[in-house]
């Protein structure tokens, strides 16, 4: 053996040695589906850009949520968050602010004036009826596919229930206009104060190959409430519609309003805003039971907005209400008492829920309906090919990301249906669980909580009520993301095997196992602080 | 704190590597070009807390020494997993004498140094805890007392595993070992004996005396360092969980070095001199039950009945060694006697 001075055995030698041959399991790396990214709506990887916002990458993170949503700014203000709700994090101290860091992505690209761009032209042209979310969302999809898009709304400007619902202390104006700027600016032929009148006769007159039905939900539900001659009653869509309009109606100094959904919240904030001392929501169940939600209603009440529960409105006369006191049974649902008591109310203001108006269905027997929403299938087509439909007027949750991932999942659908394939199936996909995570390589983080406006001007303006996070806030809280079930490459598996049997590969390209030398113990499992190595069982040679 | 403690950026200085440190931020461990002093090959057993810790450390010390170092090796599992003949696992100059007698071989290797006037050459001494705190004890306090240019590990398996886990002057009580069977009304080893080397270690005033465990990778990178730009006797006294030993799964050899640090069953602190001068802080208490369910060792504590009594010892042991570190934030360290 040719060995140096004094040095009697080959150093290294041992590597003959294959200890990969003592192991019953084996490591293997893999990825699975944090928590966050399967409650999204829209259908959003959350960890994948808050990785990349991590490192301060904000356009990149900006694009990876753009790939999906493109509604960053919007979403990071109205998107009731149930991403937040299922992130893993809420079990070790509080829940990822992901949507803070969302608004604050969704900012920095305005500022910026990052932009997308179109896809190849295909030469395909398709018909989207209403300029909502869901619309504006399938709009942006199709246009990066290469579709030809023209979307056409009733409305004297798009954006549907974005811009005639949710006021603007919710919502700045700007912001909502930039977003859907953007999505024009791709080269979307929009027509606005345009209602479309048959769906089957204008595809048919014009010659779409493809029409996306996304008309929401327009009408308020109608209750039938005994009234004075004089007495005021108003719907709550068109005090926020004339209200974002710039014609307010007048309300007088006692308003109350009646339903426990976001809705309502929204219109008694706003005719707090509108001048009224005393705005009441009257419903008919109790607080945990009403639909709105929770940060909205506390919202609301720091503004001064008072709540009445277990009442309906008997009677509305001039200048009062007459409401009975109801009690839930066992099944929850609310009875009446037979109890009565009077308020003063100058206005009332009924926001019972909405209708779609689906008028241009009605002459096409093969487009079906029920419940008063269109019928589609799990690709969002309607019974008549060609034409999909999503949004409000479909079953499902009537929110605005919920509206943004119907948009896209159909613009997929019909992108399919003009190239005569099918959608690519999705692979069953495993959560990431917290049981799987180690929690001890974690820093303690408190949560950065974005500021609210001052209580004086949140019931005289409609300025934006809750603030963004600045730069290092939101680079802060993005970093407080565990990367459940996902490599980010901390270099744990790499420095705590005994065999020296992980390699790794470079930054960016993460590790690969030595299955030479591994010899199945599973430290590098084990010690993964984000869950994202499996132990599995090896195969073992059966004797034939 | 002489680890700098990075707090946030999701896992701080928690982790090895966080690739949201600058490079020189974190541990060489995660560094591509470490020297992977022990390479693979060797035959420890699966999860070998020992095999783990002896290429941390000695990499750690090699980066310190610009890889003017030289090894000595008692017998026990770490020599004879390493270097069966004809196959070497080290990657570095490395010696091996009896199981006795490391600590006096290594000062021969720097005195022989002193002599060629090589100062630029150190000298890292290595045994297991029965080589170190039983057999080899004489010589350990020689090199000590004579104040010895060498670093001296002694990996702390608490037994005699290489020979099939006999009772060492480590073995914690109530462990089950062969020569400490759990038999009789006081189940094996018995309390009130042994030796805490370290304590003695800091009794000779030598320039350096620390403790770490293979669970906090980034402190051990930081003493092993440390003591390397020291001169004079060093001790380093490293906790390493041992699965064949212990009765312990593979993969819990990490999380029971955490569980023995939390719990405070095993201090982690460094001394200059015969003085505390830092101590590793727990930072989320346990009991020590949660320590002692996870090892067979201890399996006659739990079953057939519950042995309360047994346990409260343990864990009064932990509390003794809290106060007197002062190992959780609110209790101010008391003066180490
Ligand atoms: C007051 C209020 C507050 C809300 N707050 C939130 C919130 O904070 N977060 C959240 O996630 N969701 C919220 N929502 C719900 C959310 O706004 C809706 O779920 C979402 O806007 C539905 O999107 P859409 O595209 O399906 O329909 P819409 O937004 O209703 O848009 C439909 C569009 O179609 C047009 N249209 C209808 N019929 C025709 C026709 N025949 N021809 C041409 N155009 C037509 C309409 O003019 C409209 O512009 C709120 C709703 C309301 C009413
Ligand atoms: C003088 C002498 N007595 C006994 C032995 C047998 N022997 C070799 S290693 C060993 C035990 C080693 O225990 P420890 O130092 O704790 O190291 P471990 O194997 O636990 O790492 C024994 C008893 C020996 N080699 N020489
Ligand atoms: S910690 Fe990060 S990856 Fe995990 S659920 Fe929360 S946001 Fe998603
Ligand atoms: S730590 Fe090393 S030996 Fe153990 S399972 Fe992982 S790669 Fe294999
Ligand atoms: S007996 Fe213990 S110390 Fe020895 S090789 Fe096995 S695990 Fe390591
Ligand atoms: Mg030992």
């Amino acid at each position: 053996m040719d060995t140096p001075f004094a040095i009697t055995l080959g150093s290294a030698s041992s590597r003959t040695n294959r200890t990969g041959a003592w192991r019953v399991e084996r490591p293997v790396y893999r990825d699975l589906f944090p928590p966050c990214a399967a409650a999204c709506p829209a259908g959003e990887n959350v960890r994948e850009w808050l990785h990349l916002a991590q490192d301060g990458d904000y356009e990149a993170a900006w694009r990876e949520i753009m790939s999906v949503n493109p509604f960053p700014a919007i979403m990071g203000r109205v998107c009731y968050r149930p991403c937040e709700t299922a992130c893993n994090r809420g079990q070790l101290d509080e829940t990822v602010g992901i949507n803070s860091v969302e608004r604050f992505l969704g900012d920095e690209a305005i500022r910026a004036g990052w932009t997308v761009s179109a896809g190849e032209a295909t030469g395909r042209r398709v018909l989207v009826v209403g300029a909502g979310p869901a619309g504006l969302a399938a709009a942006y999809h199709l246009r990066l596919l290469g579709h030809d898009v023209t979307i056409r709304d009733s409305g004297p400007e798009p954006g549907g229930m974005m811009r005639f619902g949710i006021p603007a202390y919710r919502l700045p104006r700007d912001v909502l206009d930039a977003e859907i700027r953007r999505i024009v600016e791709l080269g979307v032929t929009l027509e606005l104060n345009t209602r479309v009148g048959d769906v089957a006769d204008i595809r048919d007159a014009e010659g779409f190959d493809a029409v996306f039905l996304a008309v929401g939900a327009q009408l308020s539900h109608r209750t039938y409430v005994p009234a004075g001659d004089s007495a005021h009653i108003l719907d709550a869509l068109s005090v926020l519609r004339r209200t974002a309009g710039g014609a307010p109606p007048l309300l007088g100094r006692r308003v109350a309003v009646y339903g426990g959904g976001n809705t309502a919240v929204d219109v008694a904030r706003t005719a707090r805003r509108l001048g009224a001392a005393d705005a009441l929501i009257v419903y008919r169940r109790t607080r945990d039971r009403m639909p709105a939600h929770e940060s909205e209603v506390t919202e609301a009440e720091e503004e001064g907005v008072r709540l009445r529960w277990l009442s309906t409105i008997a009677q509305a006369d001039e200048g009062r209400v007459t409401v009975e006191r109801m009690r839930l049974d066992e099944s929850g649902f609310p009875q009446p008492t037979g109890e009565f008591d009077e308020l003063d109310a100058d206005a009332v203001v009924l926001a019972l829920g909405q209708d779609s108006d689906l008028g241009l269905v009605s002459h096409t027997p093969s487009v079906a309906t029920a419940h008063g929403r269109i019928v589609v299938d799990g690709a969002f087509m309607t019974g008549l090919p060609g034409v999909f439909a999503g949004g409000d007027a479909i079953s499902g949750d009537r929110t605005v990301t919920s509206a943004i991932g119907h948009g896209r999942r159909a613009a997929q659908a019909i992108d399919a249906w003009l190239r005569e394939t099918a959608v690519e199936a999705s692979a069953p996909v495993v959560e990431a669980a917290f049981e799987g995570l180690n929690p001890w390589y974690y820093t303690d983080a408190p949560r950065q909580h974005r500021s609210k406006l001052e209580a004086a001007r949140r019931t005289s303006t409609f300025d934006e009520v809750v603030a963004g996070l600045d730069a290092a806030t939101a680079l802060f809280e993005a970093r407080r993301c565990l990367s459940c079930g996902g490599c980010f490459e901390c270099d744990n598996c790499y420095s705590v095997c005994p065999d020296n049997a992980v390699i790794k590969l470079g930054p960016g390209r993460r590790y690969e196992i030595d299955l030479e030398y591994c010899k199945g113990c599973g430290l590098c499992a084990a010690e993964c602080p984000a869950g994202a190595i499996a132990m599995i069982p090896e195969q073992r040679l059966e004797p034939s | 704190m002489p680890v700098e403690q990075i707090p946030y950026r999701q896992t701080g200085s928690l982790v090895a590597g966080n690739r949201l440190l600058a490079a020189e931020l974190r541990a060489g461990q995660a560094r591509p070009d470490r020297a992977d002093a022990l390479t693979c090959g060797h035959r420890a057993c699966r999860g070998c807390g020992e095999a783990l810790a002896a290429r941390w450390v000695v990499d750690a010390a090699l980066r310190a020494t610009a890889n003017r170092l030289i090894a000595v090796n008692a017998t026990g599992c770490l020599e004879v997993f390493s270097t069966p003949y004809p196959e070497s696992a080290w990657q570095l100059p490395w010696l091996h004498s009896l199981f006795g007698n490391a600590p006096a071989v290594a000062t021969g290797v720097a005195a022989a140094l002193r002599a060629q006037g090589r100062t630029d050459v150190r000298v890292l001494g290595q045994g297991g805890d029965g080589g170190t705190v039983d057999i080899g004890f004489g010589c350990l306090s020689g090199m000590f007392e004579r104040n010895d240019d060498v670093l001296y590990v002694c990996y702390d398996n608490e037994a005699y595993m290489n020979t099939g886990v006999q009772r060492s002057g480590a073995t914690p009580p109530a462990a089950r070992t062969a020569t400490t069977q759990a038999v009789g009304p006081e189940p094996g080893n018995v309390f009130g004996q042994g030796k805490n080397v370290p304590a003695v270690a800091m009794a000779h005033e030598i320039p350096y005396v620390a403790t770490a465990t293979v669970a906090d990778l980034r402190d051990l990178e930081y003493k092993v360092t440390r003591a390397m730009d020291l001169r004079g006797a060093r001790y380093l006294h490293v906790l390493v969980p041992c699965p064949l030993g212990w009765g312990s799964e593979a993969h819990d050899t990490i999380r029971l070095a955490r569980l023995a640090t939390q719990s405070g069953l095993f201090p982690v602190f460094e001394a200059e001199h015969g003085e505390v001068t830092a101590v590793t802080r727990i930072r989320h208490h346990v009991a020590v039950e949660e320590y002692l369910r996870r090892q067979s060792r201890y399996a006659h504590l739990f079953r057939p009945r519950e042995r309360t009594d047994v346990i409260a010892r343990i864990q009064a042991q932990a509390d003794r060694n809290i106060t007197r570190y002062g190992l959780l934030a609110e209790s101010a360290p008391e003066e180490v006697s």
